[in-house]
Order: structure tokens, then sequence, then C-alpha cells
């Protein structure tokens, strides 16, 4: 029960922030990728969340323009997962403010100490919006 | 500045159009972008971002960040960049990798980054090396000293950061050069650090559990950490730990219970609360962990119930309200830990009951989890799926491939002989759609695996065979094209020659209609060939020639595949000598001439033998043919004669002449030690070995008896000279054909498992190869149901049928649109009625072609799940009375009066408004389903009318605004549902109501009427049970179809 990757990704299907729980090669990833947001994009907002693929399930969601999707295996809680996405969107949000695209492309890094925060090794650690934020706040004001 | 800029923003989307608002908000962002980090990015980075971000095709970001490689290749070398700028230049590399090109010359400027005394820049050094580098990299050696370093940091920031690292950059090897460090800062003063150093010991856990053996005890502690995310962080660690040794863990089962009890009763503050519901999060894994413990362990299992039962009772929506998420999140869970432990009759029912709504909604999330609720409740209680057997057929059908792959998961699950026929063939019309190798070869697995396991016969199994090998081609492994090659040559494993033979000939006949498809896999035209040239000319409707000519289509076809022409080449060598050995002279047709010409001077020596062998048949007399390949004789056992007696002699001689005595393995082993190193280093060699080896090599005199070994060379003219034994090697050589290939792992494939497998059915099945090819077509065609009216066992049903025609007739047209859904329905799940008829069509179709008829009784009539499903039955009889009561298996018995006690009271009622009232039901079930239909449930129309069916999983998707809204949302659906799913709980409250429920009358009063004789016997096949099939069959005929509703009500109005 682990999260294999984190993708963010617009409806281009270009990629906004990609974390692996698992070392994959550039090659491997860039294919991974394509084929997932390939599967992903193509269906309609009606269908359910989620998308078997290869060994992976994916779970996705769609926040305007930007599609945040997550891979797990076997026995992962999809609705969970389909929550927890949605906490790290609330969260970014929170620091933010009205988070987009740009945001999160500007502050590539912030984005990813957030991810860091709250998943390890592929769990889900921390949904405390205050300890994930505390650390980087922190971080900001000191330097 | 950040204020000013929203501001203007705000403004913006009052007033501006939709390009202004774009270029505003860029003017913002970019303003602001100093305020958050304090670091004001360069023109540079900003420029860089913006590009790529408005890059419209993937040619044109590629070109982006191919210049960028060039522009950073140049900088980031310069001697004194600062370190904001190196900071960004990082992130740039960051954005170079992440977009799928390598960045490796950046890499080692990541790794200095990390020695940086400011934090953002050392923790940004951290992130770009967690990114780019694995564990093994050669870098990582560079990175261990400044994680140390980091580790001990005053600044528990730092220490933070380089945790962080830790899990994802430290391998087995460094794994000590931390471990202490890591261990000490357990005890730090900050929660933070704390739950890091949880996480990473978790990771060491991971890479290497020998290394942690002695930390056992610590995870434990710090599940009593004061600070709930250090708890929850060793709960990632603890459900690991549980799942490998739960017998270790049974101790803190109470401990787990309690916390779970604790943070279901909202004891944790506020901030760990997600939309309102108390850390689900650390919920989920409880439950997860409970599921490990409690499994198997009814003392464990006891101590969860009273907090399954409040976790359940705090998550369950009220009535009609569909629940949020994440709620439901926790309820899925719940399911998932009750079906997990030995859980009690109650907790089963509530499980049950939430699966049902899961499978009721309308948001394809929740039928979802819904069917992977089902398939966890039904292994408890199999009955269970009939109730939802008409939402699963919907999620078979829908659109969702992902829903459809998840219900063929599901009907997987549930396949026994009776519905096999049906799952497998929806599973092989799924196949047909896929396109990649990957889900095709998965598929076509369980494929296999279900039809080895289930086949209802022989015929079955070959013609199902033959589709998975056209449709996953080379995806099936070899070993199932050799099985059932077998068991074309074995037959059914009794000893029924006539059924086997007609079984090859249909399987020549399908093998030849199959060859007329132009492209075809490599396996299907290697079972082809094998099974013409073994049986095509047996039954005498082909003639040698035709087969012949066949063959040489298919090699002449395929010039690239050697494995098909020397499949084929073999195949006529087969017929050719069968002709001889029959006595008929042989001429080849000139085709074939030239096809084993070429074979001749091919460069493949293994064709090129099987080409010559062909030739020395020609010389070869009709007797000594006969005896080489007779007909038929691939079935038949090769003894071997391991002592080689002929040799003697020979042996013999050698040793007089003083070679010295063999000694086998074992001998060798405790005679000689040195030669048991010898061996033992020669069979390290045979082994992929990983050590060094320290043993000397065995001195070359050892190798004086390979002089011997070299002997037999001089034996081959003796084998030569006897005629018998060269062709005996030829007999060999055809029949590893197809053995050969599976390598030596064939010994311990369970070849004969799968024969035993066949064998057990085949006292019922085998007979059914009798009916024709289309009579069996038509069977699968209609239904297994449809067999029970054709049954002419069931000649009791018959009167019942003319009544019915008879008093019906108006209104046939409707009946001739049978509802296909509940046809399907019918014939996978079988409610325990259908199931009955089917199994009653099998056991007809048997009795019909065995004239005699002595078939057992209830071999296959009584499936084998009523019998074990009434014994887990006891455990649910008391949660859902309900369900017990509308079930068609009390009802097959009759003996339960009181379990229909409507019914009862209607009994005097005559069958024409019994049928009428039995028709009326299941429109209203079939309408039920969808949403749509609700006008023609003129009863029902109240139920929806309260609620308001308002679909807001239109506006859950906001549309193109950048900005994202937070508004809470639940990802639709379900809101809209909530009167329906009112309704059909009501339904289902009304007993009278079931549709399978009205069958029993029916047919207990047709049974009144019918004239015919027997002696009622509840168990056996019965005159009741003819009925009650027969009612079933005609009543999944009759149902309505949902398209046409309003038609229906008309008619039956």
């Amino acid at each position: 029960m682990t999260i294999r990757f984190v993708l963010l990704v617009n409806k281009q299907g270009q990629t906004r922030l990609a974390q692996y729980y698992e070392y994959l090669t550039i090659e491997e990833r860039r294919a991974l990728e394509g084929e997932i947001v390939r599967k992903c994009l193509a269906r309609p907002d009606n269908q359910c969340s989620f998308v078997e693929h290869r060994n992976y399930k994916v779970i996705y969601r769609r926040y305007a323009s930007l599609f945040f999707l997550v891979g797990v295996d076997g026995e992962e809680n999809e609705l969970a997962i389909l929550e927890f996405i949605h906490c790290v969107v609330e969260t970014m949000d929170r620091y933010f403010g009205n988070v987009c695209e740009l945001d999160i492309m500007f502050h590539l890094e912030k984005a990813h100490f957030m991810l860091e925060e709250m998943v390890m090794n592929g769990c889900v650690v921390e949904t405390n919006k205050q300890n994930i934020l505390h650390p980087i706040q922190l971080m900001d004001k000191t330097t | 500045m950040e204020s000013w800029a929203n501001v203007i923003m705000k403004k913006a989307f009052k007033h501006g159009s939709q390009n202004t608002i774009d270029q505003l908000k860029t003017i913002g962002r970019e303003l602001s972008m100093g305020t958050q980090g304090n670091w004001l990015s360069s023109k540079e980075y900003l420029d860089l971002v913006k590009a790529i971000g408005e890059a419209k095709s993937k040619a044109e970001e590629e070109s982006i960040v191919m210049a960028e490689i060039e522009h950073l290749k140049k900088r980031i070398m310069e001697p004194d960049v600062p370190r904001k700028k190196m900071k960004e230049y990082i992130i740039r590399l960051v954005y170079v990798e992440m977009l799928g090109h390598d960045a490796s010359f950046g890499y080692i400027y990541a790794v200095k980054m990390t020695h940086d005394d400011n934090l953002l820049c050392k923790r940004s050094g951290y992130l770009a090396t967690t990114l780019f580098l694995n564990e093994d990299h050669d870098l990582i050696i560079l990175i261990v000293n400044t994680i140390q370093k980091d580790l001990k940091s005053d600044n528990y920031l730092v220490v933070c950061a380089a945790l962080t690292a830790v899990c994802k950059l430290i391998n087995e090897e460094t794994i000590p050069a931390v471990l202490p460090q890591v261990v000490d800062l357990l005890g730090h003063p900050k929660e933070q650090v704390r739950k890091k150093a949880v996480m990473a010991l978790h990771r060491f856990q991971q890479r290497s559990p020998s290394s942690m053996s002695h930390l056992l005890t610590k995870f434990r502690q710090i599940l009593c950490d004061k600070d709930p995310s250090v708890m929850s962080a060793a709960l990632c660690a603890l459900f690991d730990l549980v799942s490998a040794d739960v017998k270790g863990f049974k101790n803190l089962t109470a401990s787990f219970v309690s916390i779970l009890k604790q943070v279901a009763e909202h004891r944790l503050p506020r901030a760990y609360d997600y939309h309102r519901t108390p850390a689900p999060f650390i919920q989920i894994k409880l439950l997860k962990i409970l599921a490990l413990l409690g499994a198997g362990d009814k003392h464990a299992s006891e101590n969860m119930y009273s907090v399954l039962m409040d976790v359940i009772k705090r998550n369950e929506p009220g009535k009609g309200d569909p629940g949020s998420n994440i709620t439901n999140a926790i309820l899925y869970e719940c399911i998932c830990t009750i079906t997990a432990i030995m859980a009690n009759s109650k907790l089963l029912g509530l499980a049950a009951e939430i699966t049902s709504r899961f499978l009721k909604s309308d948001s394809h999330n929740y039928k979802y989890m819904g069917i992977d609720a089902l398939g966890r409740v039904i292994e408890i209680n199999p009955d269970f799926a009939e109730e939802h057997q008409l939402s699963v057929i919907d999620c078979l059908e829908d659109q969702d491939d992902t829903l459809k792959r998840k219900t063929l998961d599901l009907l997987y699950k549930m396949t026994k002989s009776s519905n096999v026929e049906v799952i497998v063939d929806r599973m092989i019309s799924y196949m047909r759609t896929l396109s990649d190798a990957h889900n095709k070869t998965e598929i076509a697995t369980r494929i296999i695996e279900l039809t080895e396991r289930f086949a209802p016969s022989n015929q079955w199994f070959i013609q199902t065979m033959n589709q998975v090998f056209e449709l996953a081609g080379d995806l099936v492994p070899v070993k199932v094209a050799h099985d059932l090659m077998r068991l074309l040559s074995k037959g059914a494993g009794e000893d029924d020659e006539e059924a086997d033979s007609l079984l090859r000939s249909s399987a020549v006949e399908s093998y030849l209609q199959l060859l007329a498809e132009p492209k075809l896999p490599s396996i299907l035209l290697q079972v082809a060939c094998w099974v013409l040239g073994e049986y095509g000319t047996v039954d005498g409707t082909h003639s040698a020639d035709d087969i012949i000519g066949k063959l040489c289509d298919v090699a002449e076809a395929h010039p690239g595949d050697n494995v098909v022409k020397g499949y084929a080449i073999t195949a006529i060598t087969k017929i050719c000598a069968f002709e001889i050995g029959a006595g008929r002279e042989v001429e080849l047709i000139p085709e074939c001439r030239s096809f084993v010409d070429d074979l001749l001077a091919s460069h493949s020596t293994d064709l090129q033998q099987r080409a010559y062998e062909l030739q020395v048949f020609f010389g070869l007399g009709a007797d000594l043919v006969r005896k080489v390949l007779p007909v038929n004789g691939s079935g038949e056992e090769i003894e071997f004669d391991r002592e080689l007696p002929f040799l003697q002699e020979f042996v013999d001689s050698a040793l007089a002449n003083g070679a010295r005595p063999y000694l086998d393995e074992n001998e060798r082993l405790g005679v000689d030690s040195g030669m048991s190193s010898f061996v033992s280093s020669s069979r390290s060699h045979h082994e992929p070995s990983h050590g060094l080896r320290f043993e000397a090599y065995e001195t070359p005199t050892a190798a004086i008896p390979s002089g011997s070994a070299a002997a037999p060379s001089s034996l081959l003219p003796d084998f030569e000279e006897s005629v018998t034994e060269l062709t005996r090697s030829v007999r060999n050589q055809t029949d590893s054909s197809q053995v050969d290939l599976l390598g030596p792992e064939v010994a311990r494939l369970r070849l004969d498992g799968v024969q035993r497998k066949w064998g057990r059915t085949s006292g019922s099945s085998q007979p059914s190869l009798a009916p024709t090819p289309a009579s069996e077509q038509q069977r699968r065609d209609s239904g297994v149901s449809e067999g029970a009216s054709s049954n002419k066992e069931s000649s009791p049903a018959e009167p019942r049928h003319e009544i019915y025609s008879s008093s019906f007739e108006g209104k046939k047209v409707e009946r001739e649109i049978p509802a296909e859904k509940q046809r399907l329905a019918a014939s996978l799940f079988g409610g325990s009625s259908v199931q009955k008829g089917s199994s009653g069509g099998v056991k007809g179709g048997v009795k019909a072609s065995k004239a005699a008829g002595n078939v057992r009784p209830g071999e296959k009539g009584v499936p084998p799940r009523p019998a074990a499903g009434s014994g887990k039955k006891k455990n649910w009889s008391a949660a859902e009375p309900k369900q017990a009561s509308s079930s068609l298996m009390d009802l097959v018995d009759m003996s339960g009066d009181d379990s229909l006690p409507v019914h009862d009271a209607k009994a005097s009622y005559d069958p024409f408004k019994e049928l009428e009232g039995l028709l009326g039901v299941p429109s209203t079930a079939a309408s039920s389903t969808s949403v749509g239909l609700g006008k023609s449930t003129m009863d029902f129309m109240s139920l929806y009318d309260s609620a308001p069916v308002v679909s807001q999983s239109a506006s859950s998707l906001a549309g193109d605004s950048d900005v994202l809204s937070l508004s809470h949302r639940r990802s639709g659906g379900m809101d809209g549902a909530n009167g329906v799913e009112g309704g059909l709980i009501d339904l289902n409250i009304l007993p009278s109501l079931s549709p399978l429920a009205g069958l029993g009358e029916l047919a207990q009063s047709s049974s009144s009427l019918s004239p015919s004789t027997g002696v009622s016997d509840k168990k056996g096949p019965s005159r009741q049970h003819s009925l009650q099939k027969d009612a079933a069959s005609r009543q999944v005929g009759v149902t309505p179809t949902g398209a046409n509703p309003a038609l229906f009500q008309d008619l039956f109005g």
C-alpha cells in the first residue's frame, strides 16, 4: 500500500511536477507519463477517477487546467487517495492563496517541499496543514 | 506588493476580458514572486518558466528545454556563481529532467549545494539530489558525509531536511553510517524531527530488515508518542512489520483498537480533521492494521467489534445522504477490515448494507468501490451477489473501461462451473477491445485459468483456447498449447473412444476453418498443424492430399517461422506414414514435393532432419511404418528402460579393458571428496553464482573417465544396424516436437492436475459433446437458461408452457425482446433458480445424448454453491431476514411456507393474475435501475418525488478558470442519487415485490394444473423443480426491456 508517484500535468499533457517514490530512468518516466496522461485526459468527467495502467492504479483529479495524478499499487484505498489529492490542493491553496498552475511553476521547489512533508516512503504521513506548512513558512522567514 | 496585485486581479475578474485577466494575473504573480521566497527570482528564470508554460506543443517545449540545457551547461560551470543564482540553476535543472531530458551534467552541483549554510539552498540541494539520483548512484557516497553532519545540526529544520534525504538516498550499504544518529533522533524534542526519524527507520526496515531487527521495540514505543503525527508515522512502519509477522504483534491489538477509538471519538486536535472528519488517514491506516491482526483470529477479532461498529456509526451518512468521499473512504476500509477478520453477523450485515449503497450510487467512483467491496463480501456470503446482479451487469456494460475491468475482476472471483461460459465469453469480447500487451496477457491468463478449471466440456475448452490463441497470440505461454494438444491426444481421461474421436474430428474441422483466415498467430498454427497431422485423415472425411495441401499452404504463408514449418513437415510425415501404414500408395503432390525439397536444403538442421525422416518413410514397408507411427499413437505412454541392457556387452568389454566403473552421482559424492568439490563447483557454473569460488580446480587427470564418455560414438553403428531402433528414435522425435519445446521444467508443470480437473467433471460433461456444434452454439447464444426450456427432461413443464403461450399470445412481441441484461444476470449469478435451471439444461443434454440416461442425478444438478452457502449463511440469516425470505433458495425447497407469507395469502388467485403480478414487478425493478425511467413505476413515483434529482456532477467540475476553486465540492454524482436510492431501499423491503419470490407461486399454481405424474421429491429433479426452472427461464425471457417501459405499462397495467 504505497504511493509510487505523484504527477501534476496540465490539460495539454505537459508535466508540471513529478515526484517518484521508486527509481525510474528518465526514458521510463517519459514513457509512463505519456501513456498515463493520454489515458486519463481522454476520460470523460462522469467516468470514475481511477485508471489501471500496467501494474499501477492511477487516481486522478482535475482542478481547472491542472490534473493531479497519483500512482499507487495493489491494496490502496482509492477514495482515500482521491481525498489526499484534495488535501494537497488545499494545502497549496493555503500557502499560495488561490493556487494556480503558474504558482506551482514559479515555486516548484515549494510545491515539492509540501509533498515531501506529506508523503514519505510512499506513505501518507501528514495531512495536518499546520504541520505541513510550518517548516516551510519558517524557512521563508529565516532566508 | 502582493495585495496590490490581487486588487488588480480582482478588478480584472469583474470587468476585464479573459485575455486581460490572464495578462494581469501573470504580472501579479511575477510581482508577488519575491514576497514568498524573499528572493526575487531573476528575469531569466521568470522568462524560462513563462516560455515553458506558454509552449503550445511538445516540440516547442522541447526546443526551449534544449536551448536551456546548452545555456545551463555554459553558465553553471562558471567560477563563483553566487548561491542565489546557483539555487536557481539547480531548479532549472529540475525542470530539464522533469520535462524528460538528461541533466546529469549538473548533478554534482546539486550535491554541492547540500553543503550550503543557507537553509533554503540546502533544502533545494537535497530536493534536487533526491529527484536526480537513485540510491545506487556513484555520487551518493559524497552526500553521506553531509547528511551525517546535518543530522547533528542545532537547527531542527536542517535535521529535518537531512532526514528527508535519508529516506530517499541511503542504501543498504550506507545504513550503518547514519543508523545510530537516526535512532538518537527518536528522542529529539521537536515532533517533526521524531516523525521524520521514524520514517527514516521505516525506510531502513524496507531496505534491510536484518539491520533493524534489534530496533523493533522502538516502533512500539513510538506508538505511544504524545504527538499524533509521530504516532501516525509509526503506524506506517508498523503496518509493514505486522504484515511481515502478524503473530509478533498480536499483543498490540488492544492498543490499536484504543487508538482508533480515540481518533474516531474526535480526541485529536481539530487541525488533524479533514473536512470535519477526525484524522481520516490515520483511521484508515489503523483499520488496515486491524484487518491484518484479526484475520483468522477469533479472539483478536472480537476485540474489534465495538470499535468497528463505532467507526461505521460515526461515518454512516443519514438516510438519503450519499456521504462525503472521505467518510465513504473510511467506510470502505471498514468493509475491507470486516471481511478480512472473523466478523460477527451484525458487522457483516453493515458491510453488506454499505456495499449496497455504493453499488446503487450514481457516482462511478462509488460504483467502483462497491464492486470491489462486493468482491470481498461475497467471499464470505456468496448469495449476496444475487441481490446486486443488475448493478453488476450495469457496470459490466458501462462505457467506463476501469469499471468494466473491475467488474471482470469480480466475475473472475465468482466464476464457477455453472457460469464459466458466460464469463469467459465476456472476457473474450473484452479482450477483443484491448490493444496493449500487458492487459491482454493478464486477461488471457485469467481466461486460461478459468477455462482449465471449470470447462464444462472439452469441445468448449478447445474452442475457447482457439479464441485465446487467436486474440492474444504469442502472449500465451507455449505450455497452454501443449496442454491443449495433450488433451486431444489423451481424450477425456475416460475410456470413451467414440467421444474422443468425435472431439478430434470437430477439432480438425474447426482448425481447417480457422486456417482459412489470413493472419493467425504462430502458436495457433502450431496447434492446428499438429491436430491436422495427427487426426486430419483419421475419420476419413478428408483425403490425405487435402490435408497435406493445407499444411503446405500454412508453411508457405509463414516462410519466416521455422517452428510452424517444423510442425507442418512433421504433420505431413505423419499423414504420409498413416497412408503407407494403411497400405495405400502415396504420391506427394507437387506443392508438397517442392516444400520438402526446400527443407532438405534448409539452414535449420532441425527442419532438415525432419524432411529427411519423411523421405525415409517412403522406403519402408507398411508393417514397419505402422509400428513406427501408429495412428493415434501420440497419447500412448512411451516407456524408457533406463538400465539400457543392450549396452551391457559394451560396458563389460570396456571394463575388461581397464575402464573405471561408473558411479552415480550420490556415490561419487560419498566416496570421493575431491570429486564432490568438482561436482559442486561445476554445478555452480550452471547456476548464476554470485560468490567467489575458493576451492582449487580439479587437476586435469580427473578428465580421464571422459575418454569412456566419448566412446558412445562408436556405439552409433550398433544403433543404426537396427532399423527399429532408428525409427523408434524418429517416433520420439515427432513426439518431442510437442514436448521438447517445453524445456526441462515440463516435469513439474501440472499437466496431470489439469487432466484430473477435467476428469472430474467429465463424468457428466463428456457426453454433452454429442450435440452438434449448431446446438452447442444455440445453447450458448440463448443463454444457459434457455437450455432448461428446450430440455426434454422438463416435460412436466410443457403444459405450463402452453397455457402460458396461449394466454399471452397477443403480447408475444413483447416477450420476443427479452431483457438482455436480465438474461445475462441469470446466467451469471444463476439466482439459485436459474442456476438449477441451467444445470438442469446441461443434464438434459447429457441425458438426451446418453439415451440410457443413467447419469448420476445431482452430481451436476446440485451445484456446490448452495451447499457451501448454507453453512455460511447461518451467519447471515440473522442479520438479513428480508434478504433470506426473498432468496430463491428457500423457494426451491418449498418447505419453508412461512418464508412466503404474502404469497400464501394470495394463493387462491388464478394463475393469470399471478402472472400479471409477477410481470409487473420486474418492470419496476428494471426501471429503478435507470433513473430516467421513473414514469413507468406509478406506485413508486412518490418515492422519487420527494427527492430533488438535481445533477450536481456537472457543476462540480468548474470551467476553465485558472484559479482553483476550493469550495469543498464533492466529486459529484452521489448527491443526485439520493432519492433514487431511498426508493430502492424501500423496494427491497417489500418481500412480495421480489421478482424471484413471485416465481415460486407461479410454479406452485402451475403444478396443480400439470397432468403429469411424478412423486414430488424435494431434493431430486422433481416435477416441482423443473416447473420452477421453466418458470425461471420464462421470467427471464418475459421481463420487459428497460427501453420500452411505457409499452409494458400499457399492456399489463
